[in-house]
């Protein structure tokens, strides 16, 4: 207690603005641990012992170099999904149709890919990227379209259209994109060298999708905290009427923010099948939409909060095919894990405000 | 023969932690009386009678019906013990007749109900009473006032012998208000029940009240026949000391029309008929009040001049200019708003006291609209309005949601007030606000007027009305259906129009 006794001396007003970012860290890491544990008494029931569990969570996910890029392989897709779920959520929005805008986007950079195989490289794939970004853009832009104009409820609305983006990815790719060489495992035809990004040069097999979704996250933290479109979304996330009785363009501001979210699921489509397939296929629809659901919310919709937890969910994930082999459990308990965290996640909102410790006038005195 | 039952408390004190919020108040309510309870916001009125109706336990003091001491463990023993409260916001379900609810209330209605039977036994209950509330309508389709009559039928039929009604004509337009006063006085005067009436209408009492309590900052301040103390003394007795309201100045004359709505239409929130404005216009230096009772097309009216509603037809103009509410109209034009309930429709309440001073003006640099935020002159203006409104937050940073509601309503006055303005559309801003802080509000509006600004105020307020408006217009069943300037009409006139008669 004695630091705190230190401050109340020192920063009163500081306090006001430090204490709730500590809230904003705390909460959601106490959630993550209770939800770790919940999962851990899941494990005993299960007749596993929860420290072999995450002692081989840790070597497989961040254990060793090898594990490393594992991990890393897999952060570049989450850091995407992340973003187009935190983006509308700054407007009060949750959408979780991400999976959707990455099926579709891959698929567009791979259509593209083909099409401009003559072109050379480095216009290709930025060709390629425009149109992973445009297509996923529209698809969750659609959806920020029917809320503003027609009200239609976005989560519904973002979750149902991602299944039928997938199956619409999985008809063109089963029928008029079709490779005919992709024999047992429908394929767009495979890109040429020129159309694929390559590792970043940091020492360790990296592809540049996470270079660039680092970057991302942060240029999208600078267009929230730092411009005036930023605050005003929040404004419009905060209290909708507000903005309104304030003419904000609120529904501009909408379909803005879930475009831009579903052009980030775009490139992590993109990524996917130039970095790491070669081509769109089945492959693209794996999880990483979903899982940007829970990176999303544990990050709290900062994006850059997104980075950590992007990273530490991908050393999860990236530990699943280890314990399937070394434990004997199925792949899904990953699944439940990640399933836990998120609902015990939720339930830490309510927290919010209701914490004692976290109340300014009690480190700052009244200011 | 007297049903109804005396009630006294005792020394009655409560307190939450470090604060009283009752100060040993003691209070005689003597069996068939109506007596008032008068008190600004916060003064206590609550917490008494929620120790009296068992919602709280009483730090110290106590409780005696007819001279007996009484426990009040929970609301249920207070129902038993004969207490019983109409609450401010009707408690009855919508979807239901008037019978209906009379008998699933009863805590004995039995698992099949016998209509039969149940009915015969409401209409003998319901022959002896002064007044017959509607029984075979669906709530949802009686008025406000008819709503109110079957609250207090469901308490005597309860078994209520002692009747707390919290602001009961809140709610109803004046005529409707004096019916149901004056049914609960003629069952008071047949000895059936004993009245306590929570209102802060100096008329209500000084017409239906046999005797008063007065409270103030939780203790209780003046006690005694209605007929023996004058308005301005209970006025007294509220307030502390004596700021029988200053009579607020008006000085200059209306200009040019700043503000005008022509034949403009736009359809309502529910129901087939649409909201239609023939013509409406408000000057510079004016104050155009919008009187009507709640649900009437003042929403909707709100929100066509906010651009939230679309018009179907006819237009608003601003200063002469077409005008849609766009932030550029607002901007250039200097319109502002001051919407209602401030933290539900003018704040976002998990940001700062800083960034909501800031929604106004957050994209405006000195040349047009800026892209980078511009946080230090954010908190330096912020401060600055914290200082001249007096707004009072422990820092700029805190969520504007941990403000009191008129800590609350000074920021977004700050925000609002600031700057040139001139036109000001306001919706009952003193809503919820205590004494001072309405005056404080009222104070404010009218040296905007006073400057030149054209203000439209819409208000269910009837009083706040004649206290401000130059000119009046009544909004019914979503259109005008009266205009006049204030002092050629009275509060009679208006009402009969807001009721929907005349």
């Amino acid at each position: 207690m004695s630091d705190v006794t230190a401050s109340r001396t020192v920063f009163p007003a500081a306090l006001s603005i430090w204490v709730p970012r500590l809230e904003a860290v705390i909460i959601p890491i106490g959630a993550l641990v209770v939800g770790l544990g919940l999962f851990a008494v899941f494990l005993l029931f299960l007749g596993r012992s929860p420290v072999d569990f995450f002692a081989l969570v840790y070597k497989a996910g961040f254990g060793t170099g090898f594990s490393w890029k594992n991990t890393l392989s897999r952060v570049a897709p989450l850091l995407f999904a992340g973003l187009c779920v935190a983006l509308p959520a700054r407007l009060g929005l949750v959408v979780i149709g991400g999976e959707g805008a990455i099926a579709l986007g891959g698929l567009a950079a791979a259509v593209m890919g083909v099409w401009s195989g003559a072109l050379p490289g480095a216009i290709g794939l930025i060709l390629m990227a425009a149109a992973a970004m445009v297509i996923g853009g529209a698809w969750i832009g659609a959806i920020g379209f029917l809320r503003i104009k027609r009200g239609v409820n976005e989560t519904i609305a973002s979750l149902l259209m991602a299944y039928i983006a997938i199956a619409l990815m999985n008809h063109l790719v089963e029928g008029a994109f079709r490779d005919p060489a992709s024999l047992n495992k429908p394929s767009t035809a495979p890109l040429p060298d020129s159309l694929r990004v390559g590792d970043m040069p940091i020492g360790i097999e990296v592809h540049w999708g996470l270079g660039i979704g680092v970057l991302c996250c942060f240029l999208c933290w600078i267009l929230l905290d730092r411009t005036t479109i930023g605050f005003a979304a929040r404004v419009a996330g905060g209290n909708i009427r507000a903005a309104q009785v304030q003419s904000l363009p609120v529904g501009k501001l909408v379909i803005g923010f879930t475009a831009l979210g579903g052009s980030m699921a775009g490139l992590a489509g993109y990524f996917e099948v130039t970095a790491t397939h070669g081509a769109a296929n089945a492959s693209l629809v794996v999880g990483y939409g979903y899982t940007g659901i829970l990176v999303a919310f544990l990050a709290r919709h900062n994006p850059i909060a997104i980075i950590p937890v992007a990273v530490l969910l991908a050393g999860f994930e990236a530990s699943s095919g280890l314990i399937q082999r070394r434990m004997d459990l199925p792949d899904a308990t990953i699944l439940v894990m990640q399933g836990i965290v998120f609902v015990v996640l939720l339930l830490s909102e309510t927290l919010y405000g209701r914490l004692r410790i976290f109340r300014p006038d009690l480190w700052g005195g009244k200011a | 023969m007297m049903q109804a039952i005396g009630l006294e408390t005792v020394g009655m004190t409560m307190r939450f932690g470090a604060f009283t919020a009752l100060d040993n108040v003691t209070t005689r309510i003597k069996p068939g009386t109506v007596h008032a309870l008068l008190g600004e916001n916060g003064a206590g009125k609550s917490t008494l009678v929620k120790c009296i109706m068992g919602f709280y336990h009483a730090t110290e003091g106590g409780l005696l019906i007819d001279g007996h001491e009484a426990r009040v463990a929970d609301p249920v023993d207070a129902q038993r013990l004969g207490l019983g409260m109409v609450y401010q916001h009707f408690t009855l379900v919508p979807s239901l007749t008037g019978a209906e609810n009379l008998v699933i209330s009863r805590a004995d209605a039995p698992q099949v109900i016998n209509w039969n039977t149940e009915r015969a036994a409401l209409d003998a209950f319901l022959a002896d009473l002064p007044f017959q509330p509607p029984l075979d309508r669906p709530v949802s389709r009686m008025s406000a006032g008819e709503k109110q009559k079957l609250e207090i039928v469901k308490q005597l039929y309860l078994g209520s012998r002692f009747l707390i009604l919290d602001e009961p004509t809140s709610v109803l337009t004046p005529a409707e208000a004096d019916e149901v006063l004056s049914h609960i006085r003629a069952l008071c005067e047949g000895g059936r029940i004993t009245v306590l009436l929570i209102t802060h209408k100096f008329r209500e009492v000084r017409s239906f009240a046999d005797d008063v309590t007065v409270l103030r900052r939780g203790k209780m301040v003046g006690s005694g026949r209605v007929a023996d103390l004058s308005d301005k003394q209970m006025a007294e007795m509220m307030m502390g000391e004596t700021i029988a309201r200053a009579e607020l100045e008006r000085t200059g004359t209306p200009g040019s029309v700043v503000l005008a709505m022509k034949d403009a239409q736009a359809p309502a929130l529910s129901g087939p008929k649409g909201i239609a404005i023939d013509d409406l216009t408000v000057q510079a230096g004016q104050i155009v009040g919008v009187a009507g009772i709640s649900g009437n097309g003042q929403t909707e009216l709100m929100e066509m001049l906010t651009g939230q509603r679309t018009l179907t037809g006819g237009q608003i103009e601003v200063k002469g200019q077409p005008f849609g509410a766009t932030r550029t109209e607002v901007h250039d034009l200097k319109v502002r708003y001051l919407p209602e309930e401030p933290l539900k429709n003018a704040s976002a309440p998990r940001m700062s006291v800083a960034e909501n001073l800031a929604l106004r003006e957050f994209d405006r640099g000195p040349d047009g609209s800026i892209f980078w935020q511009n946080r230090r002159k954010m908190l330096r203006t912020a401060r600055r309005r914290i200082d001249d409104f007096e707004v009072k937050a422990p820092s700029p940073h805190v969520p504007i949601a941990t403000l009191s509601g008129g800590n609350v309503q000074r920021t977004v006055l700050a925000r609002e007030f600031s700057g040139d303005v001139d036109l000001l559309i306001v919706a009952n801003p003193c809503f919820g606000l205590d004494f001072n802080a309405v005056a404080a509000v009222r104070e404010r509006l009218m040296q905007a007027r006073n400057r030149g600004v054209a203000i439209l105020l819409i208000s269910e307020d009837l009083d706040e009305i004649f206290e401000l408006a130059d000119r009046i217009v009544v909004m019914s069943e979503g259109h005008l259906a009266f205009a006049a300037e204030a002092g050629a009409t009275h509060a009679g006139e208006v009402g009969s129009y807001m009721a929907g008669h005349a």
